[in-house]
């Protein structure tokens, strides 16, 4: 019997279809798989059955344990018993591990905590998912494969039927990873259904009973592992769309090799214990647009940052050439000044000012190029932001403008001209058309094409496969911090990438 | 999506844009002109002009002289999204400190001065180095030095009162500039207008700093229309100008029919077109907006966040050295009690001229004009008779009425 089945689960956001009469059944007992891409409309759906977005923002019918569910919020499906646990762990850090455990769900009467209980109870829970810490250890010292556990363990006390598990493995080391899947095999035993979002196609076949890949928003294919699961064909499954023409043209003969990454290794910047990232070398051409592909959580932000001025974790070590001589890049302001350009992925957090107008955004990395002495020619500061309004085709009545009034396609502007301004040889744009519509995509493909075409180097990070084989040269895939691939454009393809991120 | 619809409607926003739309989305500045002004009405015909009398505008320009330095110091801290909770007791340190040297051990005054603003800029230094580099909230730290140096300063004066200085020294903050016009000019204006002196230096300041200030406003318009930039209507234009040369004229005829232009008040004027010279066009005053503003992004600019939040505090303590010499001065003693919660009036100046709480919003002049709105509700209130009781009542529901009217201002933007 199904436990629960979802029913042509449609969901808009204003100007995206990101569910489309998706359908989804899961057996009692099972575990069951969602594969997909990022942005295929995975999180959506998972959102969708947990209430966070409500009945009636989406079309469709729930069906649990044979009732319909119309959830009004994520309490009234945790009442149900379906728990999700989100990529992003939703522990509170200077707690213990039994108050996370029960936190909102006291043992307690009359809003007196009873400790003795609380700490036997937690042991109990904790045995069951073959954690052994002591109950009053703070979430804080205890690894991230431990957090993982003890979210289960918070799941386990409030009477799940239906355990939902977002990416667990992403931020996990194998052997914990490994650890994690087979406590999912026990929990199986024991008779909760569990549902399992994941990229890694080795470990959805380790615990899956049946898989639904999602691709647009739309389901693609549902399968069973009792007839047996091809990795490949969940790979052409989760990436087979067709290529339109997304891409402006462009004819590219790269030249000599200008930018040059070597044996570059990071370590995190609290756990000094992980290492982020693995010995990558990498190269860029001048003129050339390189491509670095993985899933998020890969490490390519990661080695973005480390590189630009070590504005990410640890114990780097490394070189990093120009022109073939080795450059300092061990604080921002001197990997500017030795042509490199990072354009950040989130930029609203790192990459503007948003208080601030347009202008003030632009010349904020290169304010030497706008003063005499220390002081700033504010008539030319303007001519200079104009300037790039016009060339980037920023769309806004005037420099003035705060960029916080901006589209996300014109905030993404500034943000190039900001760059721009400094005149990188090299760029490496983090996502650069992430959360912006299409027709600001493909003028964004524009201007990168244009710089390509002037000779600088780009390095573009994407989570977009489409997008890297539109606009690459050559691609290099990341996988665990590791670069373990590397593409040519004309070789390259969605399922080899796609099979050289899942057969680490 | 939403956000591209709102870019359409600001276009056709400017187009249409009237004296009314203009006024409402720069309400800000000119509410705290008007309110200035309004307040000084007030008390002129509550206090049967006594406010706006020669002897009284001198003695108020005298009493806000330190909480107006300060406040330069507190408007570049709070930009950067820091707060300095202890420049009360280093204000009162330094005095102290001052007095300790001239009285009791006779050093020379130059040399004195000397090392109390250095003293200021270390006390800054080593408070900003564990806001900048230890990242320490900054309201810990310089509480702890709030607490640290208001101990320090009992303990200098081992309790008690040191004083009275000599007038070489007092005349910081109680001298005046002399006269550099001949006596005749000045005996002539005075049979003009009437009275029985006039200091020819100060009306001239006056008239000077007022025909710059139109100057400048002139030259910058005539620079808006060429690059094209979105400038306030005409009628405004004029009317604000206007306004702040009158003013000008006023109050320096005034002080010139008094004593003439006192020694602080060209210190402060000096500093204050110095910093707001340096927080508006110079590259490092940038950087502390790009700092309050965004400090991530900052970062990822290539600013220098650590440091510039270093030099703030640094810079910080050295003024606050400047206003307690000032306030020593002017008060002929050092006392442990000096400076005492005077920092929640430099704080509350700075956010009454529009600074915000978390960083990066702000204006050296809205500082100064803050500052000068809560001096003329002291003074205004001291000359009604107001007990000290009403007087911190009303004092705290304007600050609450000015950051509630930003916030809202704010909200109705947004």
């Amino acid at each position: 019997m199904a436990l629960l089945s979802m029913q042509n689960i449609s969901k808009t956001f204003p100007g995206v279809k990101a569910l489309d009469q998706v359908s989804l059944d899961v057996q009692a007992g099972e575990i069951h798989a969602i594969v997909g891409e990022n942005g295929a409309g995975k999180s959506t759906l998972m959102k969708v059955l947990s209430g966070v977005y409500p009945h009636g923002q989406y079309d469709g019918e729930i069906v649990f344990g044979g009732q319909p569910a119309r959830f009004g919020g994520i309490s009234d499906s945790e009442k149900q018993g379906i728990i999700i646990i989100h990529q992003e762990l939703a522990l509170v850090p200077e707690l213990s591990i039994a108050e996370n455990i029960f936190l909102g769900n006291e043992c307690a009467s009359r809003g007196v905590i009873d400790w003795r209980r609380t700490n036997r109870r937690t042991e109990e829970l904790l045995k069951k998912v073959g954690l052994s810490e002591a109950p009053t250890t703070k979430v804080d010292n205890i690894g991230v494969g431990k957090q993982q556990l003890v979210e289960i363990a918070k799941a386990l006390s409030k009477d799940v039927k239906l355990l939902i598990l977002d990416e667990p493995t992403a931020a996990l080391q194998e052997n914990d990873s490994r650890k994690l899947l087979d406590l999912m095999l026990e929990l199986k035993a024991q008779g909760v259904t569990s549902i399992i979002i994941s990229h890694k196609l080795n470990e959805v076949r380790y615990v899956a009973d049946s898989v639904t890949v999602i691709r647009d928003g739309q389901t693609v294919s549902n399968l069973d592992a009792a007839a047996g699961l091809s990795e490949d064909e969940i790979v052409r499954d989760m990436v087979g769309r067709d290529m339109t023409h997304r891409f402006p043209d462009h004819d590219r003969t790269p030249g000599k090799r200008l930018f040059e990454v070597k044996n570059w290794n990071v370590w995190h910047p609290e756990h000094a214990e992980r290492q982020i990232i693995k010995n990558a070398s990498f190269n860029v051409r001048a003129g050339e647009v390189v491509g670095i592909a993985g899933l998020m959580g890969s490490g390519r932000t990661e080695l973005a940052m480390s590189i630009f001025g070590r504005s990410y974790g640890r114990n780097i070590s490394g070189s990093v050439e120009l022109h073939g001589g080795e450059i300092d890049v061990s604080s921002v302001d001197r990997a500017i000044a030795a042509g490199i350009s990072y354009v950040t992925e989130d930029r609203k957090a790192l990459g503007l000012v948003l208080d601030e107008t347009i202008r003030f955004n632009t010349t904020l990395a290169n304010l030497k190029g706008v003063s005499t002495g220390s002081i700033l020619k504010r008539n030319e500061e303007t001519s200079i932001a104009e300037r790039y309004r016009e060339v980037l085709a920023i769309r806004t009545p005037s420099v003035f403008q705060k960029t916080v009034n901006l589209s996300g396609g014109n905030q993404q502007k500034v943000v190039l001209a900001k760059w721009l301004f400094t005149s990188p040889e090299v760029l490496i744009l983090d996502e650069p058309t992430r959360g912006i519509d299409v027709g600001a995509k493909y003028e964004i493909y524009t201007i990168i094409n244009d710089l390509a075409a002037d000779g600088k180097g780009v390095l573009m990070i994407s989570s977009e496969m489409p997008e890297l084989l539109g606009m690459c040269d050559r691609i290099y895939v990341m996988n665990e911090g590791a670069l373990v691939g590397e593409l040519d454009a004309d070789q390259a393809s969605q399922e080899r990438i796609m099979s050289l991120i899942v057969n680490e | 999506m939403d956000l591209a619809k709102n870019d359409s409607q600001s276009t056709t926003t400017v187009e249409t844009k009237g004296i009314g739309e203009y006024l409402s989305s720069h309400l800000r500045q000119y509410g705290l002109l008007f309110a200035l002004i309004a307040v000084m009405v007030f008390f002129q015909i509550v206090t049967d002009g006594t406010l706006l009398r020669a002897v009284n505008i001198t003695n108020l320009l005298l009493q806000n002289s330190y909480i107006i330095i300060m406040a330069l110091g507190m408007l570049v801290v709070i930009v950067s999204g820091n707060i300095d909770l202890s420049v009360g007791s280093v204000m009162g340190f330094i005095g102290a400190l001052a007095a300790v040297m001239i009285v009791n051990f006779e050093q020379p005054i130059f040399l004195t001065i000397l090392t109390c603003l250095a003293a200021g800029g270390l006390i800054g230094a080593a408070q900003g180095y564990w806001v900048a580099y230890w990242k320490i909230p900054s309201f810990i730290v310089t509480l702890a030095g709030m607490l640290v140096f208001r101990g320090l300063s009992l303990w200098l004066l081992q309790g008690q009162s040191v004083g009275p200085f000599p007038k070489e020294f007092q005349i910081i903050a109680t001298g005046f500039v002399p006269d550099v016009f001949p006596a005749v000019l000045g005996q002539g204006l005075a049979d003009l207008f009437g009275a029985r002196q006039v200091n020819v230096l100060a009306l001239t300041t006056g008239l000077v700093a007022a025909a710059l200030v139109v100057w400048l406003g002139l030259r910058q318009r005539a620079q808006n229309k060429v690059y094209g930039i979105e400038d306030e209507p005409k009628s405004f234009f004029i009317a604000r100008n206007v306004i702040v040369a009158a003013a000008l004229i006023f109050v320096m005829y005034k002080l010139s029919l008094f004593r003439g232009l006192p020694n602080v008040l060209i210190t402060m004027g000096v500093l204050t077109i110095i910093y707001a010279f340096i927080t508006e066009t110079t590259t490092v005053g940038r950087r502390i907006y790009a700092l309050g503003g965004n400090q991530k992004a900052a970062k990822l600019s290539g600013i220098k966040t650590e440091r510039l939040t270093f030099l703030a505090f640094t810079n910080m303590g050295v003024l606050a050295a400047a206003a307690g010499l000032v306030f020593a001065a002017r008060l002929n003693t050092a006392t442990p009690k000096a400076g005492f919660a005077l920092e929640l009036d430099v704080i509350a100046a700075v956010f009454i001229g529009g600074a915000s709480m978390s960083g990066g919003v702000g204006t050296i002049v809205g500082a100064v004009v803050g500052a000068f709105l809560m001096g003329v509700l002291n003074n205004g209130m001291s000359i009604m008779g107001i007990g000290i009781d009403y007087q911190q009542m009303i004092k705290g529901l304007v600050l609450l009425a000015a950051v509630i009217f930003d916030v809202y201002n704010k909200n109705k933007q947004g």
